[in-house]
């Protein structure tokens, strides 16, 4: 059995790793990743913003933010996939290629779930943060901008990190609208061999799982390192990294 | 393009009837995936507790690998690969009793069961260790003082996490179509080749969801309301 996966890999290594480019659209693990890097890209930005809207003391602008959150948390990605596959070319008027829905769906689900995370980070911190800054004479979106955000950003940093490996996995959902990623690749080796099912779907899971628990462990170091420079610096000096609070530390 | 209308489909006895038999199945593979994860998920705590490394191990790797691997290919693993290794007998009995929506159950219940397994254990760690010590000083049992003392606790802690992934087991039941189980998304699916609306189809399957969730996550509101010592309220 394992001989026969080896074999699976000697001949599809390539189709495995990018699909059929460039002959064909970008595919494999090389598109997965495509995907989810450009999911978790564009979500931030946009959860940030709903973040903020949810701690608004407006109701004009916590409604919204609200309610997506909560549609996106009660309805499956599936559907949010079939939505994106039925309004975006309305939207747009011209037909767009399974990726490009694929990447809007993701972008839209993963900004909601993105938005607890900093919203969370946003809480977190102590409330002195924010009343330091204003008295010292920053606007509250100032006080946002300077003081409040880098801190968060930087204590959420592992788990932004759990949740691309969350956008990682959710990318095989792409399979059901025959977008060329990793899932609809092992499916076509599959469909060409007939009589190896168990083989090249294990060696898909192999592959997910090789990715998926790198990057949680990765997740793993980060979240005990945020944590003892968090326990060994006090409030006093917030680990902020010279504005760029994403960048690992030196 | 036709107008908005819902009750084209909702007072269509064949598509509506296709979405409510959908909703059923639904239904039941959440209902019957939850069970299983539930209890496989309470089987795995008790045997991570058990006093020997290589059971920790053991259902150290069964969590990491089934929170590792997308469930959509765990679901793709069991149904055409795991199946095809199983004796003809078997494979014959099973495709004629549902194959699909037996693999779906198992493939989701064996992945939540390491989700629940996870945050049952963090919520047993969150209980203060003096619990423990003052119910055996109090004369309580190993067993007594799980029992009376410590689950409460660790099941309250547990909770939200419980509920959470409660939910997303729920969501994820939509992923049991790609392996062919006549679910609500398969229904909303098919609905939408034959009646063309497609607007008013997934508006209907987008409520249906969201309405389970939100009732799912009211449900554990009120029994995190519920759980919480009388001075916590």
């Amino acid at each position: 059995m394992l001989a026969q996966i080896f074999s699976i890999i000697q001949d599809d290594w390539l189709l495995l790793l990018i699909g059929q480019y460039p002959n064909g659209p970008l595919g494999g693990i090389a598109a997965t990743l495509l995907l989810s890097v450009l999911g978790i890209a564009l979500a931030f930005p946009l959860s940030v913003v709903v973040a903020l809207a949810r701690l608004s003391p407006w109701l004009m602008l916590r409604a919204p933010a609200t309610a997506l959150v909560y549609i996106m948390r009660g309805v499956p990605l599936l559907m949010i996939i079939f939505w994106g596959y039925f309004l975006v070319p309305l939207v747009i008027g011209t037909v767009v290629p399974g990726f490009v829905t694929m990447v809007v769906a993701l972008v839209i689900y993963e900004a909601a779930f993105l938005s607890e995370i900093v919203r969370a980070g946003i809480q977190a911190l102590p409330r002195g943060q924010m009343d330091a800054a204003r008295a010292l004479g920053h606007s509250h979106i100032g006080a946002m901008r300077y003081v409040i955000l880098p801190q968060a950003i930087y204590n959420m940093t592992p788990s932004l990190l759990s949740q691309f490996v969350s956008t990682i996995k959710e990318t095989t959902l792409g399979y059901v609208i025959n977008v060329p990623e990793l899932t609809f690749a092992a499916n076509q080796i599959n469909n060409r061999l007939l009589t190896k099912p168990f083989e090249v779907f294990a060696l898909l899971a192999a592959i997910y799982f090789v990715v998926c628990w790198s990057l949680t462990q990765l997740a793993n170091w980060l979240e005990r390192r945020v944590a003892a420079k968090r326990a060994g610096k006090g409030g006093a000096h917030a680990p902020v990294n010279n504005g760029t609070p994403l960048a690992a530390e030196p | 393009m036709q107008g908005f209308d819902v009750t084209a489909i909702l007072l269509n006895p064949q598509l509506a009837g296709m979405l409510a038999d959908g909703f059923l199945v639904t239904l039941i593979i959440a209902a019957g995936s939850w069970v299983l994860a539930m209890s496989l998920g309470i089987l795995l705590l008790v045997i991570r507790l058990l006093p020997s490394r290589i059971a920790e191990r053991a259902v150290r790797a069964y969590v990491s690998y089934h929170s590792n691997v997308p469930t959509l290919v765990q679901l793709i693993l069991w149904y055409f690969g795991i199946s095809s290794l199983l004796p003809s007998g078997l494979q014959e009995w099973l495709s004629e009793h549902h194959a699909e929506a037996t693999f779906a159950i198992i493939g989701l219940g064996l992945c939540q069961a390491a989700y629940f397994s996870e945050d049952l254990r963090s919520g047993l760690r969150s209980v203060a260790a003096g619990q423990e010590e003052a119910a055996r000083a109090l004369g309580h049992g190993y067993l007594s003082a799980m029992r009376y003392v410590m689950l409460p606790q660790a099941f309250r802690n547990a909770l939200p996490a419980l509920v959470n992934h409660s939910v997303s087991l729920f969501k994820n039941s939509s992923l049991a179509m790609a392996i062919g189980v006549a679910e609500l998304t398969h229904a909303v699916k098919e609905v939408d080749n034959q009646s063309f609306r497609t607007f008013e189809t997934f508006l209907i399957a987008t409520i249906v969801y969201l309405g389970c969730s939100l009732i799912l996550m009211g449900i554990g509101a009120w029994l995190g309301r519920r759980a919480s010592p009388i001075g916590a309220r």
